[in-house]
């Protein structure tokens, strides 16, 4: 009982210090908002009008814009987390026997936290730029749902990279691919679209089943089938990272 | 205050085939100032590591602060305190917060933590820049508010870790300084260093590891005593001059790029009297004379076996 309550308060404790961090350097919700929003303007009145996508192109590209935005202001986690453990801050954490657990959760709730603020922007900007959902509150909800089940994939396979590399540098090209891989996927043109192995790719990888599944939610009916993809996408993903960030906490003094 | 604060038999440690730690035996008194000295790569941190929990050895066990190192790690932990090779300090927090912060994580009550952390933000002169976020302080500032994180637990037994590496000499002698205050008060210091100065000027034992092994340990003054005295060294305008002095002082080592010559002798005032006369004597011009007394540089580096550096 008393090791929860530990647990709970270091807990606690850990996430006031990330929200601080986040407050006293909103450059990090920034970098989250600009770089997508700059992206959907290229594509909405730059490129867009020069792609069929059978809807309002706003309508189309925003649930790819929001994905893209999970990835775009994670950097921070990855080098935040890289920091803690070669300055030797988590080993002084181990020595005051503070729980791997309450570490790394405050990190993963301070990321989805952080996040989500991104997100109220970037949902905004869309809709300055003509955004019509036609989703009602239950469809809302999903939207929100499949948008932290992908946050928290994405958080903890961060954290497990910023605790194996060796630098903050080294934490922060780990978050390249993740900045890189929504280009390659549904999130601005659909895959079918696309030239023969690129196509390929982007069926297959885990964005655009759940850039898919986001669009299905805030602009018509979802398909069971993607749905599930998306789920058990996040959920594998969540899987790995957490894992690896266990792992790579424990093993490096 | 009486007894052994740290007594560790047999340590080992490898990564995967470099041998790291090859049996370190060590025993600090409670109430002193232990220092590990040696050079880079010797195993310093290793050793700060396996008995500050932060690593299983492979063979060998422990007893710190009266506590078995690998069976009661949770009350071992509790009561030392470790400041690290570099500064862990959350430069994003304030001097006060990040102090504040250990308090909550040690679970002690606001009142108290705020006390504490009043209390080392004063004593470590630290107080005025108490609202300003660490990332501002200096590399001194930094340190000192490291170790005052340390302290807020009131740790019985602490380690410090290269504290004063990459300090100037100003901050390294008030680090100094308030060590020798933790001791004062009780507190039992485990020290690695690579200065020879700040193992001299601190510690009452001094252990030198190399390569995975202690290779001496004593006070300051009997490792100073394991190795050769004192010598004077004369330094010749030619070599004509070194030749006839060479031929003369039987016993006495010389370098023939320095043109030097290194007479054995303690630099008392009859023996360096009794040495000018008989160079005199024998019209030998010398250009330069220096007494040598052996310091710690010389104990370290007969005992680690660096012949570059020796040859100065």
């Amino acid at each position: 009982m008393s090791a929860i309550s530990a647990s709970l308060s270091n807990s606690a404790t850990m996430l006031r210090r990330n929200f601080r961090h986040t407050l006293r350097n909103p450059l990090t919700l920034f970098n989250a908002v600009v770089m997508p929003a700059f992206v959907m303007f290229l594509m909405v009145y730059v490129l867009g009008g020069g792609f069929s996508v059978g809807q309002d192109y706003v309508d189309y590209a925003t649930p790819g814009m929001i994905i893209m935005a999970v990835g775009y202001g994670i950097g921070p986690t990855a080098t935040g987390v890289n920091a803690d453990m070669t300055t030797g801050f988590i080993n002084r954490l181990r020595i005051m026997d503070v729980s791997r657990g309450a570490v790394l959760s405050a990190h993963v709730i301070a990321t989805t936290l952080r996040t989500l603020v991104a997100l109220v922007f970037v949902v905004g900007l869309a809709f300055l730029m003509g955004f019509s959902p036609s989703a009602g509150p239950a469809e809302w909800l999903g939207a929100l749902g499949i948008v932290v089940l992908a946050t928290l994939a994405i958080s903890w396979l961060t954290i497990g990279a910023g605790l194996a590399a060796k630098s903050p540098e080294g934490a922060g090209m780990l978050g390249v691919p993740l900045m890189l891989l929504p280009f390659l996927s549904s999130a601005f043109v659909p895959a079918d679209k696309m030239g023969p192995v690129v196509r390929e790719f982007a069926e297959y990888q885990p964005f655009t089943p759940i850039i898919e599944t986001l669009r299905a939610f805030l602009t018509g009916a979802p398909a069971a089938g993607t749905a599930l993809t998306a789920v058990a996408w996040c959920a594998g993903l969540t899987l790995v990272g957490y894992l690896w960030s266990r792992r790579s906490f424990s093993r490096r003094a | 205050m009486n007894g052994t604060a740290i007594a560790a038999t047999g340590l080992r440690k490898a990564y995967k085939d470099k041998v790291v730690l090859d049996g370190i035996d060590l025993r600090v008194r409670a109430g002193t100032i232990f220092a590990l000295l040696g050079p880079n790569g010797a195993g310093k941190t290793t050793t700060v590591n396996v008995l500050t929990t932060l690593m299983t050895p492979d063979a060998g066990t422990a007893v710190v602060a009266g506590h078995d190192l690998l069976t009661e790690t949770r009350a071992v932990r509790a009561a030392i305190g470790v400041t690290g090779q570099f500064a862990s300090v959350d430069g994003l927090l304030t001097g006060e917060e990040n102090l504040l912060m250990m308090a909550d994580l040690l679970r002690l009550p606001k009142a108290e933590g705020r006390g504490i952390a009043a209390w080392l933000l004063d004593r470590f002169e630290l107080a005025e820049a108490a609202g300003k976020p660490a990332a501002s302080y200096s590399g001194g500032m930094r340190r000192k508010l490291d170790l005052a994180m340390t302290l807020v637990g009131r740790p019985r037994i602490v380690f410090l870790d290269e504290p004063t590496t990459g300090l100037d000499p100003r901050s390294r002698r008030t680090m100094w300084e308030i060590i020798r205050e933790l001791v004062a008060d009780g507190t039992t210091i485990f020290l690695t260093t690579q200065y020879l100065e700040e193992a001299d000027q601190l510690a009452d034992r001094i252990a030198v590891l190399d390569h995975g092994r202690l290779v001496a340990e004593g006070t300051a003054g009997e490792l100073k005593r394991e190795i050769p005295g004192s010598h004077i060294r004369l330094r010749f305008p030619g070599r004509d001059g070194l030749d006839a002095a060479a031929r003369i002082l039987p016993g006495s080592t010389r370098d023939e790029d320095e043109l030097t010559l290194r007479v054995p002798g303690d630099g008392g005032v009859h023996a360096l009297r009794a040495l000018l006369d008989r160079l005199d004597a024998h019209a030998i011009e010398v250009g330069e004379l220096s007494v040598h007394t052996p310091d710690l540089d010389d104990v370290f580096l007969a005992l680690t076996g660096n012949k570059e550096v020796s040859a100065r």
